[in-house]
C-alpha cells in the first residue's frame, strides 16, 4: 500500500535576504524510496533541516501522514517531538555518533523515549521500580538485531569512536532506526565510502525500504551525491538547483530531462549531453 | 632547548623583577624600595635550570606517547581493587584515628560528597557549571531557617533542603539552557554571586553578614550529643561515659552515608536510561535532539540532581557548624569544587574521592606552611594538567555490555560543550 507519507507544501527558508529553498513543493510516498539530489548549495540539506527540526520554515507546510491516518504539521513540531511522536528520524552528513560510547550504548540512547517515557519514571527506576528491567532487556534484544543486520555484533563493547568509518555511517543508521520512524532521512549516507562499502549500503536501505532480514522496515528520504547509489535503489528522484525544484519522477525520467543536464553541467552545446550522460 | 631556556628566564626575569627583586619597608613616613637582586638572580637561574631539565627530560623519553588506553585500563583495574580498601578504612577510621582526623575527615568527605554531586553535571552531562556553591548555601540556609522558624529537627529538614535546592537548580537551569561552554560558565558564575549577595543584604531573614547562629545539632533516633550527659543523651541511654567526641564520629558517619547515598545513586543513575542520556548529551547535543530525546528536560534533570545532593551537603555543613554565614559560600569554595571534579577525572568517582582526599586532606595537613598553601595548591594543579589532563582516573566504563565490560580511552570522548 502507498499514499502520500510526507507532503512538502510551497516549502521556502529564507536567510536574511538569501532564499535556500524556495517554494518547494514534492510528495515521498509511503514504502518507497525518494531521493533528492542537486549541486551543492541547491538547499537539500535545509529541506532536511526543515522537516526534521532544526529549522524552523520561513513559509510553507510539511505535512506527515501515519498510515493509520494521524498527520503531523512538522513545521509547528518541536524538534524532539518530530522524532518522537510523529517518528521522522535523521542521519547525519558529518557522522554524530556518540563517539565515547559503545555501539550497543549508542543503539540503547536512541531507544530512551521507550525505555524512560517519562521523568518520574527515570527517577523511579533508580530503586528498581517502574518495571525497568524488561524494558532494559527488550532494548537489548532490538539492538542486538539491528548489530546483526549491519554487522557489527562483534564489536559490540567497543567504542563508536574507534569503529572505521563505513561502520560508523552503518551504525548511524541503525541507531536512527531503534527509534522506530516511518520515514529516514538520510543526509548523504554514501559520503566517503569506497564502492564496496556502498554497495553494502544501497542493500541495507533496500532491506528498510522492505523490511527484509532487518528488525524493522520504513520509508527512505536520501541525499546523496553518488549517482550510481541514487539511480540503483532510488523510487523516486526530486532534483533541486538554488532552492526550487527542476525535476521530478523516476530516476529514468530525471537522467533524461534537461532541465537537469544544463543544471549539472551548465547551460552548453548539444554535445555537452553526453558528457552529462556519463554523469547521470 | 636552551633557546627556549633562555626565554623562560627573560620571561621569569621580567615576573620577578618587580616582585621579588623590590622589597617595600615602611619607614617612618616615608615607603623604601629595598633592591634585591640576588634573589632575583636565584629565582632566574631556578626557572633556567629547571625548563633545561624538564627539556631534557622529555628528550631523554622514548618518542610517541605510552598507549593512553593502556594507563586507562590499569588505572580502571586498580580502581576496582582500591575501592573497597579505600571504604573499609574510610569505615574504621572513627576507630583507630585521633579526633582532629575524624573531623578532618568530615570536611574532606563534604567535599567528596560535593564533587561527586557536581560530578552529575560536569561529568555526565558535560554542563559546565562554577556556580556549585549556591545550591550548597541553598541547602544550608534553608535548613538553619527551617529549623529556627518552624522547630523541625535535621531528619525531616533534610531532604527539605535537597528539594529545595533542586529547586533552585531548575529555576537555574530554564534560563542557561541555550547557553553552551563559556556562557553557560559564566552564567552560573553570576548565579553563584547573586545568591551569596542576596544573603549578604537580606539581613531580615538571614542574618546578613552576622550569618546564623545556634542551629540545632542532629540526633540519633532523638537522642542528643552533648558533653554533659545528662536525660535523653546520647551518652545517657547507652550508659557512657559523655564525650565531645561522640558527636563528631555521629557526624563522621552521618556524611559518610550521604557521600556514599550520592554514589550510589549517581552510579545507579549511570546505568539507566537517563543517566546514559546525559552522558549522549555531554557527547553530541544534536545528535541527542535528533533521536527524540528532550534536550530541554534532560539537562534540568541533570541541573536539579546535581543541586540536590549539594543541598544535602549545605544542610550537613549547618548542622556541623551550627553557625553558617555567608561568608562559607564565596566563589572559592566552587572553584574546589570544580577542581576536585576535574583533577579526579571527569566522571569518575574514585577519582573524585581520591582528589578531595588530596585538595582538602593535604591543604589541611600543610597548614603549617599557611604562606605557601596557595603556591603548592597551585604548582600541584599546573603539574595535573601537563601530567594528567584528562585527570587522575580518566575515561569511562561502559554502562551496559554483551561481553566485558572494557575501558573506553578519554582520548575518544568529548567533555561536552556546556
Amino acid at each position: 500500500m502507498t499514499y502520500p507519507l510526507l507532503s512538502v507544501e510551497a516549502l521556502t527558508m529564507r536567510f536574511g535576504g538569501l532564499t535556500a529553498v524556495d517554494a518547494l513543493s514534492f510528495e515521498a510516498r509511503a514504502g518507497e524510496i525518494t531521493a533528492v539530489i542537486g549541486p551543492n548549495g541547491a538547499g537539500k540539506t535545509t529541506v532536511f533541516n526543515c522537516i526534521t527540526g532544526f529549522y524552523k520554515p520561513s513559509e510553507g507546510a510539511l505535512r506527515l501522514t501515519h498510515a493509520g491516518g494521524a498527520t503531523y504539521p512538522l513545521a509547528s513540531m518541536p524538534g524532539h517531538l518530530i522524532t518522537r511522536r510523529a517518528q521522522v528520524a535523521r542521519t547525519f552528513q558529518n557522522i554524530r555518533l556518540f563517539a565515547g560510547m559503545t555501539v550497543l550504548e549508542n543503539l540503547l540512547v536512541a531507544q530512551h523515549n521507550t525505555l524512560m517515557p517519562s521523568v518520574a519514571n527515570g527517577l523511579l527506576a533508580v530503586f528498581g521500580l517502574a518495571g525497568h528491567r524488561r524494558a532494559e532487556r527488550a532494548a537489548i534484544d532490538k539492538a542486538k538485531l539491528w548489530m546483526d543486520a549491519i554487522g557489527l555484533t562483534d564489536r559490540a563493547d567497543d567504542p563508536a569512536g574507534s569503529l572505521p568509518y563505513g561502520d560508523q555511517r552503518r551504525l548511524e543508521i541503525a541507531r536512527a532506526m531503534c527509534t522506530d520512524p516511518v520515514l529516514l532521512c538520510l543526509d548523504e549516507p554514501a559520503a566517503g565510502l569506497n564502492p564496496r562499502e556502498s554497495d553494502d549500503l544501497s542493500s541495507l536501505l533496500l532491506r528498510i525500504r522492505d523490511g527484509r532480514d532487518v528488525a524493522g522496515r520504513c520509508s527512505l528520504l536520501l541525499i546523496e551525491h553518488d549517482m550510481g547509489v541514487v539511480m540503483r535503489i532510488s523510487d523516486h528522484v526530486v532534483v533541486l538547483d538554488h532552492g526550487r525544484k527542476i525535476s521530478d519522477g523516476t530516476p529514468e525520467q530525471v537522467r533524461a530531462d534537461p532541465h537537469v543536464i544544463a543544471a549539472y553541467l551548465g547551460e552548453g552545446d548539444e554535445g555537452d549531453d553526453a558528457a552529462a550522460e556519463a554523469v547521470l | 632547548m636552551l633557546r627556549d631556556a633562555v626565554i623562560s628566564a627573560v620571561i621569569a626575569f621580567g615576573l620577578f623583577g618587580a616582585m621579588i627583586g623590590l622589597k617595600t619597608e615602611v619607614g617612618v613616613q616615608t615607603i623604601e624600595l629595598t633592591p634585591r637582586p640576588y634573589l632575583v638572580l636565584a629565582a632566574v637561574l631556578l626557572v633556567f635550570f629547571g625548563r633545561l631539565a624538564l627539556l631534557a627530560w622529555k628528550k631523554s623519553r622514548p618518542t610517541g606517547t605510552p598507549k593512553p588506553g593502556r594507563i586507562a585500563a590499569v588505572a580502571g583495574k586498580a580502581s576496582r581493587y582500591l575501592t573497597p580498601v579505600v571504604l573499609v578504612l574510610t569505615i574504621t577510621l572513627p576507630f583507630y584515628a585521633e579526633r582532629y582526623y575524624v573531623d578532618l575527615g568530615v570536611l574532606v568527605l563534604t567535599y567528596v560528597m560535593l564533587g561527586w554531586g557536581l560530578n552529575i553535571v560536569v561529568g555526565l552531562a558535560g554542563l559546565l557549571d562554577l556556580g556549585y556553591v549556591a545550591f550548597y548555601a541553598v541547602g544550608a540556609y534553608s535548613y538553619a531557617l527551617i529549623a529556627q522558624n518552624f522547630g523541625l529537627g535535621f531528619w525531616s529538614c533534610l531532604p527539605l533542603a535537597g528539594i529545595l535546592a533542586a529547586f533552585w537548580g531548575v529555576l537555574l537551569g530554564f534560563p542557561v539552557l541555550r547557553l553552551r561552554g563559556d556562557y553557560l560558565a559564566i552564567v552560573t558564575l553570576a548565579f553563584g554571586e547573586i545568591i551569596r549577595v542576596v544573603i549578604l543584604n537580606w539581613t531580615s531573614l538571614t542574618g546578613g553578614p552576622n550569618g546564623l547562629s545556634g542551629i540545632p545539632r542532629p540526633t540519633l533516633f532523638g537522642l542528643v550529643f552533648n558533653s554533659s550527659g545528662g536525660e535523653g543523651s546520647f551518652a545517657d541511654f547507652f550508659g557512657i561515659e559523655p564525650n565531645i567526641s561522640q558527636r563528631g564520629i555521629f557526624l563522621f558517619y552521618v556524611i559518610l552515608g550521604l557521600a556514599l547515598l550520592t554514589n550510589w545513586v549517581s552510579l545507579r543513575l549511570r546505568r539507566l536510561p537517563l543517566g546514559r542520556a546525559w552522558e549522549a548529551l555531554r557527547e553530541d547535543e544534536i545528535a541527542c535532539r535528533a533521536l527524540g530525546i528532550d534536550v530541554t528536560v534532560t539537562k534540568l534533570t541533570a541541573f536539579a540532581m546535581g543541586a540536590g545532593f549539594a543541598g544535602f551537603a549545605g544542610a550537613f555543613f549547618a548542622t556541623r557548624q551550627a553557625f553558617i554565614s555567608p561568608e562559607s559560600f564565596t566563589f572559592i569554595e566552587s572553584a574546589i569544587v570544580l577542581a576536585i571534579v576535574v583533577l579526579g577525572g571527569l566522571g569518575s568517582q574514585i577519582g573524585v574521592a581520591l582528589a578531595a582526599v588530596v585538595m582538602i586532606g593535604g591543604g589541611e595537613l600543610f597548614r603549617d606552611f599557611q604562606e605557601y598553601r596557595m603556591l603548592i595548591f597551585g604548582g600541584a594543579l599546573v603539574v595535573m594538567m601537563v601530567v594528567r589532563p584528562r585527570g587522575l582516573v580518566s575515561g569511562r566504563t561502559p554502562s551496559v555490555s554483551l561481553g566485558d565490560k572494557r575501558h573506553i580511552s578519554a582520548d575518544l570522548m568529548t567533555e561536552g560543550h556546556g
